[in-house]
């Protein structure tokens, strides 16, 4: 099959898709597509090695800062989610100079610490993060009138639609940035950061390039949940969270741009069709750690590996 | 006398109570290709890594062309001209032989996320291959282009570490026990390709414990022990020098 058909028909079966779900369906679509781009804006980040656990706090900051722009001060939405994640990468960038004086472990203790410490910031000032209540009433995407038609975003499918095409433009932003020379440097840095640095790259400031950049696509997504689900607080962005995009990002595999995208796909249906439709939904971080644990065991190499066998299968046979 | 291109001036570098080099001296010519000798432990790897930048040392300096550059970072060592190849193959084991060839590249081509995003960066993805090509048709790796770097056998991975190198284009290159892992052959086509890297205009500074290829092809010699300078000189001066045949211990063997 040629590729430009594989797009096509990829493209059409994301646009039909809605249309056979159920209202409660289409919601979960519209975080499912969200947590795509902050489950691929994570690996963008692991590219150069480093693993983070501040990652979902980044998304907040995102969150937290469309939301205020956009309540405050009036902005456009569409406007305040760029300066949202702009905000984010911004905190990226201010946090990189303490946490890159850190490796391997104590970087990922460190991200973690950072993160605790933005949320203790939002729960400690109500004014104007809201305290442990967060905020509320956040403005919602502003009708679009089309002239024959007026897009509603309230509606899970409208939303939804908008969301896939921005969230379709920053995959394939990050996916070019990977093909490139960039990308190149990234994954040199992750497989041998010695050698890269002696061939005259600044592996620091690289390391900064990954993570600014994988904040901004990170806050991206948050300001896109917040102007959908009008609600947010501390705990929207804790721990638990964070688990599942680990879990995601594993699960998946991180060796391919797509493995951790399938892995957050997988589980998400697997999620919403078993466990919610089984009445185990309270039993869900049981079952994603049971899950980490298995894949850890019987498929080190994440779904990737068995999708990469099968292509390979097909092309040799 | 004329300026060396690189001055290592009493250079100290001690970990912990071992003092790995010990106040050690000596200078490298433009266009020489410079042996630096010694029994295992002498502390030759240790200088190469004070000279790139991957240690600060304790005391002394090290200058290229007058300026001083020891306690710069190794990559700010590198854009002055100044590369090194690692005594353990150390390679993007992950990576394609061209793709670390292109790693190599780095310094020329300086890759930018803008430009790559418009695709305004063609001519310099161009320029960058063909750049990495050369450096691996040198090495006659060019036809291992997309093998994995890690799949490579032993001597093939030596020959894409001075790619790598050399792909960067260096003003000296810095060359940690390149001949390990070759047989003679081998051995013989790599001390080739030095001199011609030699009169293409770059200079080598070589730590090697093959003697005959460290005496067929070194136009000086500095030999230390211990972390202090032992002796320096030709080829000829250095196999007839009595402290470094006693280094050596039993070294008639080796300084054949
Ligand atoms: N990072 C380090 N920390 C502590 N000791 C070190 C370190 N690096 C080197 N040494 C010590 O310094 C001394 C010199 O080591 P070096 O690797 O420079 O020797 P060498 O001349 O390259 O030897 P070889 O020929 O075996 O490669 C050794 O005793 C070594 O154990
Ligand atoms: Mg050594």
């Amino acid at each position: 099959m040629p590729r430009g058909l594989a797009w096509l028909l990829l493209a059409l079966v994301l646009v039909a898709l809605p249309h056979g779900l159920s209202f409660s369906q289409q919601e979960i679509l519209v975080f499912l597509t969200i947590n795509v781009l902050l489950v691929a804006s994570y690996r963008l980040l692991t590219l150069t090695g480093e693993w983070s656990l501040g990652h979902v706090v980044i998304m907040g900051v995102g969150a937290y800062a469309s939301a205020l722009l956009s309540k405050r001060l009036g902005i456009y939405v569409p406007v305040a989610m760029l300066l949202g994640a702009g905000v984010a990468a911004l905190v990226a960038y201010i946090l990189s100079f303490p946490l890159f004086r850190m490796k391997g472990f104590y970087f990922l203790i460190g991200s973690f610490a950072a993160g605790e410490v933005i949320r203790l910031l939002w729960k400690r000032f109500r004014d104007p993060f809201g305290g442990p209540k967060g905020l509320k009433r956040i403005e919602g995407m502003p009708d679009l009138d089309l002239g024959v038609y007026a897009l509603d975003f309230f509606e899970p499918i409208t939303y939804y639609y908008f969301a896939a095409a921005v969230v379709a433009f920053c995959l394939w932003i990050m996916w070019r940035i990977e093909r490139s020379p960039v990308g190149l440097t990234f994954h040199a840095i992750h497989w041998q950061d010695k050698l890269a640095e002696a061939s005259g790259v600044n592996v620091r400031a690289y390391r900064t390039r990954a993570f600014v950049l994988a904040s901004g696509f990170a806050g991206f997504s948050g300001a896109l949940l917040a102007h959908y689900i009008g609600t947010i607080n501390p705990n929207s962005f804790d721990v638990e969270q964070m688990v599942f995009v680990l879990t995601w990002a594993i699960v998946g595999g991180t060796a391919t741009f797509y493995g951790p995208i399938l892995g957050c796909i997988v589980l998400t249906v697997l999620n919403e069709i078993v466990l919610r439709e089984m009445g185990f939904e309270q039993m869900r971080p049981l079952v994603y750690g049971l899950i980490m644990i298995l894949s850890v065991l019987f498929l080190p190499k994440g779904l990737e590996s068995v999708v990469q066998r099968v292509l390979s299968a097909r092309k040799t046979g | 006398m004329s300026r060396p291109l690189l001055e290592v001036a009493k250079l100290t570098m001690r970990f912990g109570g071992l003092t790995a080099v010990d106040e050690l001296s000596f200078r490298v010519e433009q266009g020489a290709i410079h042996g630096l000798i010694g029994p295992n432990g002498a502390g030759k790897t240790t200088t190469f890594n004070v000279i790139s930048g991957f240690y600060k040392p304790t005391a002394g300096e090290v200058r290229l062309r007058g300026e001083v550059i020891s306690g710069l970072k190794m990559s700010q060592v590198a854009r002055r001209g100044v590369v090194r190849t690692f005594q353990h193959s150390t390679l993007f084991a992950e990576l394609t032989v061209r793709e670390n060839a292109l790693v190599g590249t780095h310094m020329a081509f300086r890759p930018r996320i803008l430009s790559a995003l418009l695709g305004s960066d063609t001519q310099d993805r161009r320029a960058a291959q063909a750049r990495a090509e050369e450096a691996l048709d040198f090495f006659g790796l060019l036809a291992l282009a997309e093998v994995m770097a890690g799949d490579l056998p032993h001597g093939h991975q030596r020959a894409l570490g001075m790619a790598v190198a050399l792909a960067a284009r260096p003003e000296i290159v810095l060359l940690d026990e390149p001949f390990t892992g070759m047989n003679p052959e081998e051995t013989r086509e790599m001390m080739e390709l030095m001199r011609k890297l030699r009169d293409s205009g770059v200079t080598i500074l070589l730590v090697e414990h093959d003697m005959h290829a460290i005496m067929g092809l070194c136009d000086r010699i500095t030999c230390m022990s211990f972390g202090k300078l032992l002796a320096e000189g030709n080829p000829q001066e250095i196999r007839n020098h009595p402290e470094v045949i006693r280094a050596y211990l039993g070294g008639a063997r080796h300084v054949a």
